[in-house]
């Protein structure tokens, strides 16, 4: 739509050249952490230019300029406090709102391209409109019931029903089939707030079969569709720095969710059609007794690890839900200056979202330094004293390396049974999200401290310290 | 807005190119940046901004001027916010300083 043939077109497209080397430099420089702000620096400046670009673009009258002034605004006074105000624990269901904002916008301005332009569209047009409109509508619903199932405004178990993904097929076909409709007659304008609803609908039946667990992988692939979206709205506008943009966000997702499913031994199929809670089930329900379990008190488990070298922590949801990340960096500082040596194994699924501990673990001040990923620690477990489990569970379990019945057989797992000792922190005996019961609490290595993992940060900090206290008094 | 026979061919020549060197450059993000990676890239997808304003400046009539005015501000919001949460973020990431003496907490004196 750029037109090359005026300077004032060149002007507009090599703004946006510049613009779309911005993003890559932002992503490039996000590949390690002390370059990392130096990206969000690089992406702003890009973001600058391309706005400037458009701002030049012909045909925009004096009151549009000021209707833009006006939302920009609005816009920026929406998005400041939701930028500086949401805590870090809110982060998951944070990205999944902003992803619902994203596709809104794609999806509206799909619409407005289609009502104004019909019956004179192209074939090549139409379908990718169409593709364009159906997924912002699902992506805008789709990341709509994420965030609400991570907020817990909705019930995050998974919800199944019989024909389930026959229901899934059906409506994304009539959508499919409705769009090549639309190419061979786009002046069908009924068709199109058609498409929107079936999409807007799938968007929800996509989410409600998913697991709390399996909200990595899904914000994910959500992000992927958002920037498919950005990317298709480029070929109806034709306008390249939507679809550079729209590609980098699009192989991002699509990356990170490769990396949960990997992370996890399933496949997207698997994720987005298997229904896991329910197989799960039916799996807990034909487990047995697994053996007896020994529970310790704050007293001996703060002796044991005042006493131990080297001690990991193993962060899991658990420790999001209690908000304990503080208290568990309060209890490594004890520790470290008792002399113990204290480091952190982060399970590439840990959480509800990719890197969720990372980011809740910098809040509270731990070095990144400290952090481990799964594959550098597990060599080492065999040389740690203590392991000290906070509120993780299905990522430790043993039974994924050797019982193929079990849910999780096949996903990596941390190996903390190589250790001396470990000791889990839990609330009550309740499996964890795969309704397995853990091998792990029934090792005879093991020692259950049981209660809210905040509390028992608090106990074991004042266990630990207190005696450092007493004795050098 | 029909999309030239000419630009479909340019437009997928730069979708696939962006789309390696996005591959290539994402892949090379450690887990610990993975959550900032998708603040960021969701800041990033809110390009349809791009699109957004020129609905909005143009006018095309009544109903695609708020449609266009409820995306802009959408996408700005997406832009702003993911922004300034990634910066947030980053800000938090630091590496091991000098280990400071651990003071008695308050809990310790009960």
């Amino acid at each position: 739509m750029i037109d090359y043939s005026r300077p004032l077109g060149i002007i507009i497209g090599l703004l946006y050249l510049a613009g779309a080397m911005g993003f890559v430099f932002s992503l490039k420089w996000m590949s390690s952490a002390p370059t990392a702000r130096k990206g969000v620096f690089a992406g702003e400046i890009g973001f600058v230019l391309a706005i400037i670009g458009t701002l030049l673009m012909p045909g925009i009258t004096a009151t549009g300029y000021m209707y833009i002034a006006v939302a920009l605004l609005i816009g920026a006074a929406i998005g400041v406090p939701l930028g500086l105000l949401v805590p870090m624990t809110a982060m998951p269901q944070r990205i999944a709102l902003s992803h619902a904002f994203g596709a809104l916008a794609a999806g509206l301005v799909g619409v407005v391209e289609y009502f104004h332009n019909a019956p004179q569209i192209g074939g090549f047009t139409m379908a990718v409109l169409g593709a364009e409109v159906v997924l912002g509508a699902l992506v805008f619903t789709g990341s709509l019931m994420a965030a609400g199932k991570l907020q817990e405004i909705l019930p995050g178990r998974p919800i199944t029903f019989p024909g389930q993904n026959i229901a899934n097929f059906a409506v994304l076909g009539v959508a499919i089939g409705l769009i090549i409709t639309l190419v061979a007659n786009p002046g069908l304008t009924w068709a199109v707030p058609v498409i929107i609803v079936l999409g807007l609908v799938f968007g929800v039946l996509l989410i409600i079969p998913i697991g709390g667990a399996d909200m990595p992988t899904v914000i994910a692939l959500l992000n992927a569709y958002a920037g498919l979206s950005a990317a298709a709205l480029g070929f109806v506008l034709s306008n390249n720095l939507l679809i550079v943009a729209g590609a980098l966000d699009g192989t991002s997702g699509l990356i990170l969710s490769i990396v949960m499913c990997r992370a996890m031994n399933r496949s997207f199929r698997n994720v987005l059609f298997g229904a896991f809670g329910k197989v799960a089930e039916a799996a807990a329900g034909e487990q047995g007794e697994m053996g007896s379990i020994r529970s310790a008190s704050f007293d001996e488990a703060g002796e044991i690890l005042k006493s131990s070298r080297l001690v990991v922590i193993v962060p899991g949801y658990g420790m999001a839900v209690a908000q304990a990340q503080h208290k568990v960096r309060e209890l490594a500082d004890v520790l470290a200056a008792e002399g113990v040596e204290v480091k952190y194994a982060i399970h590439p699924v840990a959480g509800r979202m990719p890197g969720h501990m990372n980011v809740l673990l910098a809040e509270a001040q731990v070095p990144y330094d400290q952090l481990l990923d799964m594959e550098e620690i597990n060599p080492e477990f065999p040389q740690v004293d203590v392991v000290l489990v906070v509120g993780a569970n299905d990522v430790v379990n043993p039974s994924a390396r050797h019982a193929k019945s079990s849910p999780i057989y096949g996903m990596p797992i941390l190996d903390v049974d190589k250790a001396a000792c470990v000791m889990v922190v839990k609330r009550s005996m309740r499996p964890g999200f795969a309704g397995v019961e853990n091998e792990i609490f029934f090792n005879e290595k093991t020692l259950m401290v049981f209660g809210d993992a905040k509390d028992v940060m608090g106990e074991l900090i004042t266990e630990v310290a207190g005696k450092r206290d007493s004795l050098s008094v | 807005m029909n999309v030239s026979t000419e630009f479909i061919v340019t437009g997928l020549f730069v979708f696939a190119l962006a789309g390696f060197l996005g591959f290539e450059t994402i892949r090379r993000v450690p887990r610990l940046l993975h959550t900032p990676l998708m603040a960021l890239t969701n800041a990033l997808s809110a390009i349809s901004l791009v699109g957004s304003l020129v609905v909005l400046g143009r006018q095309y009539s009544t109903y695609a001027t708020i449609l266009g005015f409820i995306a802009v501000i959408a996408s700005t919001i997406n832009v702003v916010g993911g922004f300034l949460i990634t910066d947030k973020m980053l800000r938090m990431f630091r590496t091991r300083q000098k280990p400071k003496p651990v003071k008695a907490e308050a809990e310790v004196s009960s």
